[in-house]
């Protein structure tokens, strides 16, 4: 059916979900099946003097209680490998499970397998570990300064990497030359991602012949395939077979690979039976990679028109224990090269330090990297615009990268190639009523008696569907970022497609199959999109960095205009008529200007299939693929506006209005676009106002369940408005740009802008996340005096 | 060690031996195959396990499965009569009410609840009564219109 791209299709994938239907990891049982449990550190760091399995090992029900020495005893692989490579950067050893050294709270030391869940758990807690605790550093400033407690030997002053971009003398110079200049010491909190089905895997080796298959919450089945074979089980990819069913959220932790899925697997493997393991909440909030924890120093330099001429940022990032998956792209290239934003700046250094701190490994959660820059940079606007006596939107409007200056080439690596950000800007205002809410902030203040008001700004840009590959892999990265699409048009004409990338809730069985369903009119119905098996998907990089549409959706659009010019060749040689001369149209191949002479598409297809009368030379069959690599990144763009009340008495705020304007370029569904808004913007409101993993000085994680780290909650927020502008990607087919992360990247920033808006008359200049009550309160009564 | 317990599921008489110490969420799951029923965070805190147990939302996540014993649960699995959706379920589809839908059968059993005693909730009622439920996708913004949207459509059946 064509007509198809652009319509709020309804998601196929809802009728499973909404019956209980749907199958995750934890659903599935396999015969013979028993359970892990991980005996995890109480420390955050200690020497491991010594374990005991005795007792574990003989409680009812328990097969097999295993140290990292007994599991991995004469076997290939068994460390967890990093994707991302820097200069110089440091790249000590992860083992699976810890033999001698713990450097987290929740690094495995052991596992027990036991025929049900509960007693995995009590065997779990029968394992007696000796610890001899050493002292722990868990902020990344700290970590690299003289004295530092020392995480590992490979890595002196705990410094991971040491990185920068961007001209230092350059920038310096334009300080020096300066009018304005405004600096801010910021704080980007740890987040934990918190989807709400916890990691989990399920492996079953086959000891017949040799094949571990393995299920389990992955962003990503291909790449989690090739760090197992490459580092943590050491078999080859044909002896391993990753499976994602249904996969409930991920926001980036389940694209790392971490330990538990190789211990998990390494058991089955000398247990010869299929073995479940699922974290708990603590368990999760304690391992799965945690999100930002940066320390920055940023300024900004203007000229006498408040013109940006220089923008510098010195930041550590907490890597954590070890470096994760994609650990060390975060805080660099998805970071460094965002400073920028939407503003046309002459002169940019950034530095950054990734220091190895004793939590759990910080990686890419939604936005990774993106976020952190934007808050950067639009935190530094807005204390510019009090600087200079502007509006926080008329300074945006002076810096912004005019429609002509495209293709712009910042100054930290990248090229935008398109963009238009003052109508995403006016309309995000309109719709707020800007001007309204500013007079009525004036009259709340002479207003004692009511809430003041603050308005927050974030003119935010994204780069996401990184590529071409050729260029992320001189960066770093240890994997392309290209993506696969096979289309097999079956005999009677229905369509099966294989996609390498891989959904876990963001609908691609419908914005893919509208897109198939479209090009070739053909019913919806016709369409199987599969994804999320190493053994049924030729291969791919996954569902993260909003790179599905714009990466996987480009490859799926090659591979349909080759099906089409294939059965167009078919057609023409049925319709004895050149090739060029036949149209396909409405579903069937027409000879131009003779639409009698047509043949059905299920007629060309099905003799691709019989073959009895092809061209000479033709293959039978129709299926084509494609590895599709981008020639650019993709750079969606957007305003968003918050509006903010605070109780003068306890400093509570309150969000009372959050209007999103987007340009994520051609929309395929905008109802699945919409909704990828709101979950972003939730969790970015969240990051502003609430969420924070938080250690004490001495590594323990005081923030291991939900009741202590505070999730955005329904009552908390109210509906967005969200609307968009479209500026199409001009290199990709379908013209589309990403919209997975934009609202975590734009309304940290916003919300924040419009806290120290609301209580810019006191003086304040800048609150670190999360604005709780009491650090808003505070900041209240530090200005006032009354504290 | 086992305790017998005899329990209405979704409108079926279960009759089961189990560990006094075994959750309800793992009965359902794991006794009677019924996994609709999800677990985020076994303390009551996200409420992916919501059931209704006697009419009333219930974390099954910290029930006991003895607790139920002569009870009667009703799951996710439960909710659709005859083949046709309920009103919540066809809501959350044409709302786009999910996503990932891991918190989905928790935030609809707390809807269900919701609506058995306010029938026409307004959207600050909607949202309080989502507070001990999460979801990590969709803001909840498309959830509250969803229960808003069923609401209306449920009185209109009834009218």
């Amino acid at each position: 059916m064509s007509g198809l791209i652009g319509r709020a299709v309804h998601r196929r994938e809802d009728p499973a979900l909404i019956t209980g239907q749907g199958r995750y990891t934890d659903d599935l049982q396999a015969p013979g099946m028993v359970h892990a449990a991980m005996v995890r550190s109480p420390y955050a760091h200690a020497r491991v003097a010594g374990i005991d399995i005795a007792r574990a090992r003989a409680m009812p029900g328990v097969l097999a209680v295993f140290t990292g020495n007994d599991l991995l005893a004469g076997a290939a692989g068994g460390v967890v490998p990093t994707g991302w490579l820097l200069p110089e950067i440091k790249t000590p050893p992860h083992p699976l499970l810890a033999t001698e050294r713990v450097r987290y709270v929740g690094d495995g030391v052991a596992v027990v397998v036991a025929a049900d869940r509960y007693r995995a758990r009590d065997a779990a807690e029968a394992v007696e570990v000796s610890y001899a605790p050493l002292d722990a550093v868990v902020d990344p400033r700290q970590a690299c300064q003289p004295g530092a407690p020392q995480l590992h030997e490979e890595a002196p002053g705990n410094i991971a990497f040491d990185w920068q971009l961007g001209d230092a003398g350059k920038t310096a110079a334009a300080f020096a030359a300066a009018v304005h200049t405004v600096r801010l010491d910021l704080r980007n909190n740890r987040l934990i991602p918190h989807a709400i089905e916890p990691r989990a895997a399920l492996a079953s080796f086959d000891p017949a012949s040799g094949v571990l298959t393995l299920t389990m919450t992955t962003q990503n089945p291909h790449l989690h395939r090739l760090l197992m074979t490459l580092a943590s089980m050491g078999m080859p990819e044909h002896k391993i077979r990753v499976i994602a069913p249904e996969v409930g959220g991920g926001f980036g932790s389940k694209i790392h690979h971490y330990p538990d899925e190789a211990v998990t697997s390494w058991c089955s493997i000398r247990l010869g039976r299929p073995v479940k393991w699922v974290a708990t909440r603590s368990e999760a909030n304690q391992t799965d990679a945690h999100g930002r924890d940066h320390v920055s120093i940023a300024e900004i330099a203007l000229d006498a028109g408040a013109k940006i001429t220089g923008l510098r940022v010195e930041t550590w990032a907490a890597m954590g224990a070890y470096l994760s998956t994609f650990a060390a792209a975060v805080p660099t290239y998805l970071y460094g090269t965002l400073l920028s934003g939407q503003y046309d700046i002459p002169a940019i250094h950034v530095h950054t330090y990734g220091t190895f701190t004793n939590t759990a490994p910080v990686d890419a959660y939604r936005g990774a990297g993106r976020p952190e820059a934007t808050f950067v940079v639009e935190r530094l606007l807005d204390a510019a615009a009090r600087t200079t006596g502007l509006d926080p939107a008329e300074i945006r409007r002076r810096n912004f990268i005019r429609p002509d200056q495209f293709p712009y080439a910042t100054q930290v690596a990248l090229e935008y190639d398109s963009g238009n950000y003052q109508p995403a800007l006016d309309k995000a205002l309109e719709m707020a009523g800007y001007q309204q809410l500013r007079a009525e902030q004036q009259t709340r203040r002479a207003d004692a008696s009511k809430p003041l008001l603050g308005i927050g700004l974030s003119s935010y840009i994204e780069a996401c569907g990184l590529a071409p590959s050729q260029v992320v892999g001189a960066l770093g990265a240890q994997a392309g970022l290209w993506e696969s699409a096979r289309v097999r048009v079956h005999p009677s004409g229905s369509v099966s497609v294989f996609t390498g990338v891989s959904a876990h809730g963001q609908g691609h069985h419908t914005s893919f199959a509208q897109i198939v369903a479209d090009k070739l009119a053909v019913d919806m119905d016709q369409v199987q999109i599969i994804h999320g098996d190493t053994d049924k998907v030729q291969f791919g990089m996954g569902t993260y960095g909003s790179r599905s549409l714009s990466v996987g959706g480009s490859a799926l659009v090659k591979s349909l205009d080759k099906v089409i010019t294939k059965a167009r060749i078919i057609a023409a040689h049925l319709l004895e008529a050149a090739e060029e001369d036949v149209v396909f149209e409405h579903g069937s191949f027409h000879v131009a200007g003779a639409p009698a002479r047509s043949k059905a598409w299920a007629d060309v297809v099905l003799m691709a299939y019989l073959a009895h009368d092809l061209p000479a030379g033709l293959e039978p069959g129709l299926e084509e693929t494609t590895f599709y690599d981008p020639e650019n990144f993709v750079f969606p763009f957007g305003t968003h506006v918050a509006v903010v009340e605070i109780d003068r008495d306890t400093g509570e705020v309150r969000l009372v209005r959050y209007v999103a304007v987007d340009d994520c370029g051609n929309l395929i569904n905008p109802m699945i676009v919409d909704g990828q808004v709101h979950g972003g913007v939730a969790q970015g409101v969240g990051q502003a106002l609430w969420e924070e993993g938080v250690y004490d000085p001495d590594g323990q994680l005081l923030t291991a369940t939900m009741l202590d780290y505070a999730l955005p909650r329904a009552h908390r927020l109210p509906s967005f408005d969200t609307a968009h502008t479209i500026t199409p990607c001009p290199h990709n087919p379908l013209g589309v740009k990403g919209i997975g992360e934009a609202g975590a990247i734009a309304s940290p920033a916003a919300v924040t802008n419009a806290v120290v808006d609301a209580l810019g008359h006191l003086g304040l200049t800048h609150l670190d996340m999360p604005l709780t009550p009491e650090r808003v309160w505070r900041a209240m009564n530090r200005a006032t005096g009354d504290a | 060690m086992g305790r017998t317990i005899r329990l209405e599921v979704n409108g079926q008489i279960f009759e089961r031996t189990v560990e006094p110490r075994m959750l309800l969420v793992h009965f359902l799951r794991e006794e009677l195959g019924l996994t609709g029923t999800n677990v985020g965070c076994e303390t009551s805190l996200c409420g992916a396990c919501t059931v209704l147990i006697d009419g009333q939302a219930v974390r099954a996540c910290t029930q006991l499965a003895v607790q139920a014993d002569g009870l009667a649960v009703t799951t996710v699995e439960g909710l659709a009569q005859g083949g046709a959706l309920h009103p919540l379920q066809q809501a959350f589809w044409d709302e786009h009410g999910l996503q990932c839908g891991y918190c989905t059968p928790g935030m609809i059993m707390a809807a269900a609840d919701l609506l058995s005693h306010n029938a026409a909730p307004t959207e600050a009622e909607i949202r309080r009564a989502l507070k001990g439920n999460v979801c990590r996708c969709t803001g909840y913004h498309n959830i509250v219109r969803a229960i808003t949207s069923a609401s209306r459509c449920m009185a209109e059946a009834n009218a």
